[in-house]
């Protein structure tokens, strides 16, 4: 099962996953991450890398965050891959705080 | 004085900056895809004990993990730069000593990984029948170090002590039944021995508690889907204190809640359909290995948490527990192997560094398992070899600037010693050798598991590819 990135990265995107992805299966726009779920080898080593949690196994999707799975599926393709860790965005550490973590 | 060639900076097209790369597995591989995306001039010279790349990759990820197997691509095409140059079959320390590498190259960089084990420290422990992890692993992979190890699979009872995704993987290959594994690349050897195993019931130990284990959920739960295998633990060995309900409760300690969660629903599980059975006991420790002549049977003390949540340790109660089995694997951590003219920490197993500067030895670094010592998985890596290239680059202005010899001055050397250097091209070849005998048998490749065959592929398809030569002229 593949990984899917949810909108806890909008507004943080503090792409710390990156850097752990042994396939550079993420791609991204100005607002998050997406994972290319082709691409993904379903390993996990983003899970724990991610600050917010926003990363989770296809299996282990919250309920209300479901529709996740398309939109990766989706726009990852249409995107530029990230391999590199950049600048988090300004609201990153407000809206960590706000997540709960 | 004023010579423009003997001046070119470091890193420039004139004066490219050479680094050795000591392994080829993840943590090499993925430092020298940092040291290329770097906008300097960097030329990368692999050496690999092994004539194969790849490392843990080829020789460690479970042969029915095949998406695990899919970073080498990633390597193959790092492997193509122009600027990059593999050395297979080439020891760091027996073939080529490290102040050799120090005279050719400005920078080397260990990533020579973890290739021992921790030991219990118990009398008795290499009694027959008592291995460690790293030789079951790596025999079901083909790797040569290992290929003619044996294991007695008549035995109906098996002891895995450790917490780890290795525990895991040998339990998983222990009770998967034959003909899942035999689509895989797992080594023919390996295979015929496996069909004829009689391991029925699997013991899975760990010192501490349910929410300290360090599996992966995923590995975990994929125990729980083994066809005809029931996963069993006992509800007391599931009893959390408050410090562990503590734990549990930090959002960032998730996979520790998701591994409870999966062991709390294994509670139920009914055993008796099953023909293979994976135990799970935790808050024991073994103290005794006891057998005449080969394993018969471990002692295991009961213990209890002490300390505050996330520190807790397990400490002895006195209170002992008996286990008859035939083979035990001990999957307590990897160690890394100490190198001449290199510092070693013997407590961690590995180069002791600081921000992946190997300590007093300027232009030395380190990433990996070397560094970090056994922890994480491919991915974890990546970012590890990444952290440890970025303060390579940073110390470019202190690092020796004279233009080195690189893979030149190296060949210069091992040629004297009239030893066999694999390049990439060989192990392509050896690549498509192992894929085409795996064709035969329906497997994605039949792994070469001695390094002389290996070695006689490389230098057959050199004299077809000269007799090919021959017959067009």
């Amino acid at each position: 099962m593949p990984h899917i990135v949810t909108d806890k990265c909008q507004n943080c995107r503090f792409t710390d996953c990156v850097t752990t992805c042994p396939v550079a299966c993420f791609h991204g726009d100005d607002q998050m991450l997406y994972i290319d779920n082709v691409q993904c080898v379903d390993c996990g080593a983003c899970v724990p890398a991610c600050p917010v949690h926003a990363i989770y196994e296809q299996t282990e999707l919250p309920p209300d965050k479901l529709e996740w799975l398309t939109i990766n599926a989706q726009r990852a393709p249409t995107l530029p891959v990230i391999v590199d860790k950049q600048v988090p965005l300004p609201t990153a550490e407000a809206r960590k705080r706000e997540l709960g973590y | 004085m004023n010579s423009g060639i003997d001046t070119a900076s470091l890193g420039t097209s004139g004066n490219p900056l050479r680094v050795a790369i000591v392994g080829s597995g993840p943590s090499g591989f993925y430092a020298a895809e940092a040291l290329f995306k770097s906008p300097l001039s960097v030329r990368v010279d692999m050496l690999e004990r092994l004539p194969v790349p790849f490392g843990l990759v080829r020789y460690g990820v479970a042969p029915d993990h095949p998406k695990l197997k899919q970073p080498t691509m990633i390597f193959d095409k790092i492997a193509q730069s122009p600027d990059f140059t593999f050395l297979g079959n080439v020891t760091v320390g027996r073939d080529v000593g490290v102040e050799q590498l120090r005279g050719t190259h400005h920078a080397i960089l260990f990533a020579c990984g973890a290739e021992s084990d921790r030991r219990l420290g118990l009398p008795n422990e290499d009694l027959p029948g008592s291995h460690t992890a790293t030789e079951f692993v790596g025999w079901y992979n083909g790797h040569p170090d290992y290929r003619d190890r044996s294991f007695d699979l008549s035995q109906e009872v098996a002891v895995v002590i450790g917490q780890g995704n290795v525990a895991i993987d040998v339990a998983r290959i222990l009770a998967k039944p034959i003909d899942e594994l035999r689509g895989t690349d797992m080594a023919e050897h390996a295979l015929a021995a496996l069909a004829g195993s009689r391991v029925r019931d699997i013991h899975i130990i760990g010192r501490r508690g349910p929410a300290q284990a360090s599996f992966t959920f995923k590995e975990l739960r994929e125990l729980g889907e083994l066809v005809g295998c029931a996963t069993l633990v006992s509800e007391s060995d599931l009893h959390l204190n408050s410090a562990s309900l503590a734990e549990l409760e930090n959002k960032n300690n998730f996979n520790a809640a998701k591994n409870v969660e999966i062991l709390q629903s294994w509670t139920t599980h009914c055993a008796t359909a099953a023909s293979k059975r994976i135990w799970f006991h935790f808050m024991q420790s073994p103290v005794g290995i006891v057998g005449t002549g080969r394993l018969e049977r471990i002692i295991l003390e009961r213990n209890r948490l002490t300390d505050s949540a996330l520190g807790q340790l397990a400490q002895g109660t006195g209170e002992m527990v008996d286990l008859n089995c035939g083979l035990l694997f001990r999957s307590i951590g990897y160690r890394g192997l100490p190198l001449p003219g290199v510092p070693f920490d013997p407590a961690r197993g590995v180069f002791p560094s600081t921000a992946g500067r190997i300590d007093g030895m300027p232009g030395v670094y380190a990433a990996g398992w070397i560094k970090r010592g056994p922890s994480g998985i491919i991915g974890t890596n990546r970012a590890d070899a990444v952290a440890t290239v970025q303060s390579l680059l940073a110390d470019l202005p202190h690092l020796d600037s004279r233009p080195k010899s690189g893979a030149a001055g190296l060949f210069a050397t091992l040629a004297r010693l009239n030893s066999q250097v694999l390049s990439y091209g060989d192990w392509r070849r050896i690549d498509a050798e192992e894929r085409r005998r795996g064709a035969v048998v329906g497997k994605p490749r039949e792994k070469i598991p001695r390094v002389s065959d290996m070695l006689a592929v490389a230098a057959t398809a050199l004299q077809g590819s000269r007799n090919c030569g021959v017959d067009e002229l």
